[in-house]
């Protein structure tokens, strides 16, 4: 066997890893063996390489990995489960920024001699640039916008969408004029910079609530900058591990979007979350909202036999999880059934709200999908709704002329009775009126999440 | 022969998707942010495109810069990814632990 063909098995070798370790993922028992297979993986992948025939620069090469392989391992180890979204953000942005980098070297590197591009390196070159710098910019702001180092709203202006698409054609322009013939690099360059400025420019517009679609979305673009690169360097490692990923972004997107009842074009255009929806509620007239102290939420858990958490993303920004989770071992020691309905996009990413709880030490089984919760509501006695408040509006379901009709929701009114706890009356992150509150079984607990928890907790104590 | 080798490589890429959508398909919605860290790990796989392009020889002082920054990005990417996945993965637990820390 020459020494190629080792290399190339070895690859292989990483393809299957790749692929068992997204298996491995179909349970939460086998997934963390998955994970490290994949790690393996990516080593022998790595270790190949380094055995490729004609590598120089060794030393400057694993200089530069010494040095920023502690910076990864030290902001994965750091990062809050609350900050995952941003942290999957900033790494989906490192990665498409690679892609495009890798794409605009080699492209220098063959430019010298005209003609030695083939139209499909050429046009796979130009796709990693467009695709890699597009994801890598558009991560970074969404990662700016998760961290809140500026606003969550949609930043909006008139004539937005024209340029936007007048930039994406320039650039779609740009690149088929280097596939058609003149490789001039810097036709290349201008269309990574301009790749960066859509980048921004896209993802801009798009409110906080849709991130979750966005950041899938990038992980997406990732992928394919990805794979792109492995047609330039003729590398089926990087098409598989490339298409493995993009197919994974591709799901994610489609199931975020299903779980809002929006497109992805009414996602990335609508600039969802600046209008404040005039649209009244057909239930609420005359009705009135009903508050209640914490002792009579206490004697109402107590004495319940099932009761289900709704936790929505206020319950994260509360940083209320462990508090919650004390609350249900109370309750269960006295014999209450305890589950946590979950909505798909309960928090700021696809899966989040789950994360969030199993690092409360929730034990998954306890974690119900949004269709599981829903058949269990009609048996449920309390529905506790802890800072969720589109997720489960029931607008959603009998009001046509809400903005959010359509979506699938948490059923919670199907309970015998409905605890919401909630800061104010304000209006969710959508500004849309929610007449869940205003239902007779609902009663409303207001404060701070994490305080009324904990008041919650005590009093459940003393009984 | 280039346009033999680009067949290829699509059909590699066509069967990719494929079993791409299979596999993740089959992941619960519970487990949906360790696959997005963990695909996120998995696109960390341009890092060895960008060894290979660091590892050219005769280079221009301007491609060796891109390369290494490649390099560098790629390798945040890899490292990052798989730790944070392992992280949060060893969370999700089907019983409960004891505490020791159950003041309050």
């Amino acid at each position: 066997m020459s020494r190629a063909d080792a290399i190339s098995l070895a690859y292989l070798v990483t393809i299957i890893a790749f692929i068992l370790a997204l298996r491995f993922l179909s349970s939460p028992a086998t997934a963390p063996l998955g994970n490290r297979i994949g790690a393996i993986g990516m080593a022998i992948a790595i270790a190949a390489t380094f055995a490729q025939p004609g590598m120089h620069n060794y030393a400057s090469i694993l200089i530069v990995m010494a040095v920023f392989a502690p910076i990864g391992a030290y902001a994965a180890r750091a990062v809050k489960m609350t900050a995952m979204p941003q942290m999957v953000a900033l790494f989906n942005g490192v990665g498409g920024g690679a892609a495009a980098l890798v794409a605009l070297a080699d492209f220098h590197r063959v430019v010298p001699e005209p003609g030695r591009l083939g139209t499909d390196v050429s046009t796979s070159i130009m796709l990693s640039t467009l695709i890699g710098g597009i994801s890598f910019a558009g991560s970074m702001v969404a990662f700016v916008k998760l961290q809140e180092l500026i606003s969550g709203r949609p930043i909006v202006y008139p004539g937005q969408k024209l340029l936007n698409g007048l930039l994406l054609a320039t650039l779609v322009a740009f690149a088929l004029v280097v596939v058609a013939g003149p490789e001039d690099q810097w036709i290349v360059v201008a269309t990574l910079l301009g790749a960066l400025l859509f980048g921004v420019l896209f993802v801009l517009p798009i409110g906080g609530a849709d991130m979750p679609v966005v950041i899938s979305l990038l992980n997406a673009f990732t992928g394919l900058a990805a794979a792109a690169t492995g047609f330039v360097l003729h590398m089926n490692v990087l098409i598989v591990s490339g298409m493995l990923v993009g197919a994974s972004g591709t799901l994610l997107t489609i199931m975020m979007g299903r779980a809002m009842n929006r497109s992805l074009a009414n996602v990335l255009f609508g600039a969802f979350g600046q209008i404040v929806s005039g649209t009244a509620s057909a239930a609420d007239d005359g009705a009135t909202v009903r508050s209640i102290s914490a002792d009579d939420v206490a004697v109402m858990l107590a004495y319940a036999k099932k009761v289900v958490v709704v936790p929505g993303y206020g319950l994260a920004v509360a940083q209320a999880q462990h508090d919650v989770r004390q609350l249900a071992d109370l309750l269960e020691q006295r014999g209450v059934e305890v589950t946590y309905a979950i909505h798909p996009v309960a928090g700021r990413m696809p899966g989040h709200m789950n994360v969030l709880l199993a690092e409360a030490n929730v034990p998954y089984p306890q974690l119900k999908e949004m269709g599981e919760a829903n058949a269990e509501f009609p048996r449920t006695d309390v529905a506790l709704v802890i800072g969720a408040n589109d997720v489960v509006n029931p607008d959603a379901r009998n009001n046509p002329g809400s903005p959010i009709y359509g979506m699938p929701i948490l059923n919670v009114d199907q309970a015998q009775q409905v605890v919401v706890l909630k800061r104010s009356m304000n209006p969710g992150f959508a500004g849309i009126d929610n007449p869940l509150f205003l239902n007779p079984k609902t009663v409303m607990l207001f404060g701070d999440a994490k305080d009324s928890v904990t008041k919650l907790a005590a009093r459940v104590r003393e009984l | 022969m280039e346009t033999t080798q680009f067949i290829t490589e699509l059909t590699v890429l066509v069967l990719a998707v494929f079993i791409g959508f299979e596999v993740i398909s089959k992941v619960p919605t519970m487990l949906h942010t360790p696959l997005m860290s963990g695909t996120n790990a998995i696109h960390g796989i341009v890092l060895v495109g960008a060894i290979i392009v660091a590892g050219l020889p005769d280079q221009s002082t301007w491609i060796r810069i891109v390369a290494l920054a490649a390099v560098a990005l790629g390798t945040m990417n890899v490292v990052g990814g798989f730790v944070v996945t392992d992280r949060m993965l060893h969370m999700f637990k089907r019983r409960r632990e004891p505490e020791p820390d159950e003041q309050s």
